[in-house]
């Protein structure tokens, strides 16, 4: 059986342009509200006040040691991807306990990515249980959730931040998890502030920004940049993917997409941020990713495996360290 | 009945560019397609419903232009004469901004670039209108179905990448297309193979051959591959300090893409749509 998505409020009808938002404090008293079927609702105090189901997601999100956001503002540029090969080098560490979540409603590509399509979530008294990939990886996405792999979800926005909701809310994550990995969509729309309103109380540990090195993929970056300090999001650290293409015949490097404004680390300097690293194109990082194997396992050898792993050692010192610094003080 | 929105009267053809993935390639695909139409002598309108990432005005290198309003409403930029943008790009004062919009405010950012921007006139009607849409199928999409429902446009161009991760999302796309009443015009391939520029060998980046096996999946038209070509990425990225006064249209003329881009294109005029007006 697939659980069951809520709606999200009782509203009459769907929301009016420029609503500010049931929740929000200006709900009933905005002008777009004159005249909406659903000001009564929004004025009285059924819906506003403090979410009642802030302290339950609270609860569920506080056995997490570290919330990880994989975000960037362009499309492709290799968020779930990035977001898989992170979960995986993670889980390869026993000790850890780790958790991927897919909030890509429309285009959840992390079940094939992780090997698990075709599964299904189980509902229980405690929640929804995750798939597991791996003994310590368990993967929570609405791909699971879906009757048939080609079936469109042609959602608002107000109906995506209920499953959002549900998703930090009801998964079942179990006793521990020391790392979440939260894949997004591309944009700064609806999924973005959901997943940051519902989580500022218990707090993330920062946002991982993926961008590819030309300047129309940075372009869209630096919106996500801008969007990750209106929204008080720490920002661990930028990651260039994409970045060069050694030809498997003739070994010449080329640039196939050119960094014609200095790419991703000349962002960083500009903007003060992190630069993690480059990745650089592997025509076997796609294909590892069709067919949800885990590429470094696949291909050790590989200069791409050397920099997703030391993109990721270097994101662990960033969140890891902040802890000790935090403890210390 | 209900009408379609008026600025729409002066429109002949409308073609929508969809995709259900992020970066593969929507923007350059929107791009080529209007440069390839405008080579042949049609007058070519673009709008750009990506509201949180805006790419046209940079691919057309007209980043620093602004839209004029008149008493018929907007004017869209002049990229150069026959060839139009309206995009949210040139509404947002700094371009390194967010645009941190919920949906009922994209819809009705939507409602109103179909509503308010003088696309032709009665004397020099528009030829096409391409729309590129943002990846998905959210508000965006549901509000353009919404402003074309009665509009009758030609259909959909739907762009893909090779890889299984894409089609997967692009199928989702599809899906939604039938339900919207979008005709599908064909499936393009994009980023399929990169020629090394040292020795000439092909190497499928991306894999290759999703896009075919997907339109034959599904009874589709092909339209065909575009390769992964980086003096295009390069022509777009230079266009405004590196081209000797040249304008992208001319420069577009001498791109190894131009071809390719003829023969899909070549298979949409092939089908002969009527016009709308």
């Amino acid at each position: 059986m697939s659980p069951s998505i809520e709606p999200t409020q009782e509203l009459n009808a769907p929301e009016p342009e420029h609503c500010p938002g049931p929740e929000s404090d200006l709900a009933g008293k905005e002008d777009a509200c004159q005249g909406c079927p659903n000001q009564e609702i929004c004025s009285s105090n059924t819906v506003k006040g403090p979410d009642p189901d802030l302290p339950l997601i609270n609860a569920r999100l506080s056995q997490i040691d570290h919330k990880i956001l994989v975000l960037s503002g362009k499309g492709g540029v290799g968020k779930s991807t990035f977001t898989s090969m992170l979960s995986w080098a993670l889980a390869a560490d026993d000790s850890l306990e780790v958790g991927a979540m897919d909030l890509d409603i429309c285009g959840p590509s992390l079940p094939r990515m992780l090997g698990a399509e075709g599964e299904g979530v189980h509902q229980s008294n405690s929640g929804w249980s995750p798939v597991y990939v791996a003994d310590n990886l368990g993967l929570m996405s609405i791909g699971f959730m879906l009757p048939d792999p080609d079936s469109a979800i042609i959602w608002r926005g107000a109906k995506k931040n209920g499953l959002i909701k549900q998703f930090l809310k009801d998964v079942n994550w179990g006793e521990h998890l020391d790392y979440l990995v939260v894949d997004t969509p591309p944009g700064t729309s609806d999924e973005h502030l959901a997943v940051t309103t519902y989580m500022k109380e218990v707090g993330v540990d920062g946002a991982l920004i993926v961008t590819t090195p030309q300047e129309v993929a940075l372009l869209d970056v630096r919106k996500e940049i801008d969007f990750c300090r209106k929204a008080g999001i720490k920002i661990l650290g930028l990651v260039e993917n994409m970045s060069g293409f050694v030809c498997p015949n003739c070994k010449g490097q080329s640039q196939i997409f050119k960094p014609t404004t200095g790419g991703g680390e000349q962002l960083c300097k500009d903007l003060n941020l992190k630069f993690l690293g480059s990745v650089p194109l592997d025509p076997r990082i796609g294909a590892c990713c069709d067919h949800g194997r885990c590429f470094f396992d696949e291909y050790p050898d590989s200069p791409a495996t050397t920099a997703i792993l030391d993109v990721v050692d270097a994101l662990r010192d960033q969140v890891e360290l902040d802890m000790t610094k935090l403890t210390l003080e | 009945m209900e009408a379609p929105p008026k600025s729409l009267n002066h429109v002949k053809h409308i073609v929508l560019i969809l995709s259900g993935k992020g970066g593969v390639g929507k923007s350059s695909v929107t791009t080529q397609t209007a440069l390839t139409l405008h080579a042949q002598g049609y007058s070519v309108g673009v709008l750009d419903i990506d509201l949180t990432g805006p790419s046209l005005p940079r691919m057309f290198g007209v980043e620093e232009r602004q839209v004029h309003q008149s008493t018929n409403g907007w004017i869209p930029v002049q990229v150069c004469p026959k060839l139009y943008l309206m995009s949210l790009g040139f509404l947002i004062s700094n371009r390194n901004n967010s645009v941190v919009w919920r949906g009922p405010k994209k819809t009705a950012m939507i409602k109103q670039f179909l509503q308010d921007v003088c696309w032709g006139s009665e004397s020099e009607p528009l030829d096409y209108l391409l729309i590129d849409t943002p990846p998905g199928t959210s508000d965006e999409h549901i509000a353009i179905a919404e402003e074309l429902r009665w509009a009758n446009p030609d259909g959909a161009i739907i762009v893909t990448t090779p890889q299984q991760v894409s089609t997967a999302d692009v199928r989702k796309e599809i899906n939604f297309c039938n339900k919207v009443n979008f005709e599908v015009l064909g499936i393009v391939e994009n980023m399929s193979g990169f020629i090394c520029p040292y020795c000439a060998e092909c190497t499928n980046i991306f894999s290759s051959g999703g896009g075919k096996q997907l339109s034959e999946s599904l009874a589709l038209p092909y339209l065909g591959n575009i390769p992964i070509d980086p003096s295009f990425v390069e022509l777009i990225e230079l266009q405004d300090n590196n081209t000797k006064g040249k304008s992208l249209v001319e420069l577009y003329d001498k791109c190894s893409l131009k071809p390719i881009m003829n023969e899909i294109i070549g298979k949409i005029l092939q089908k002969n749509l009527p016009s709308r007006i």
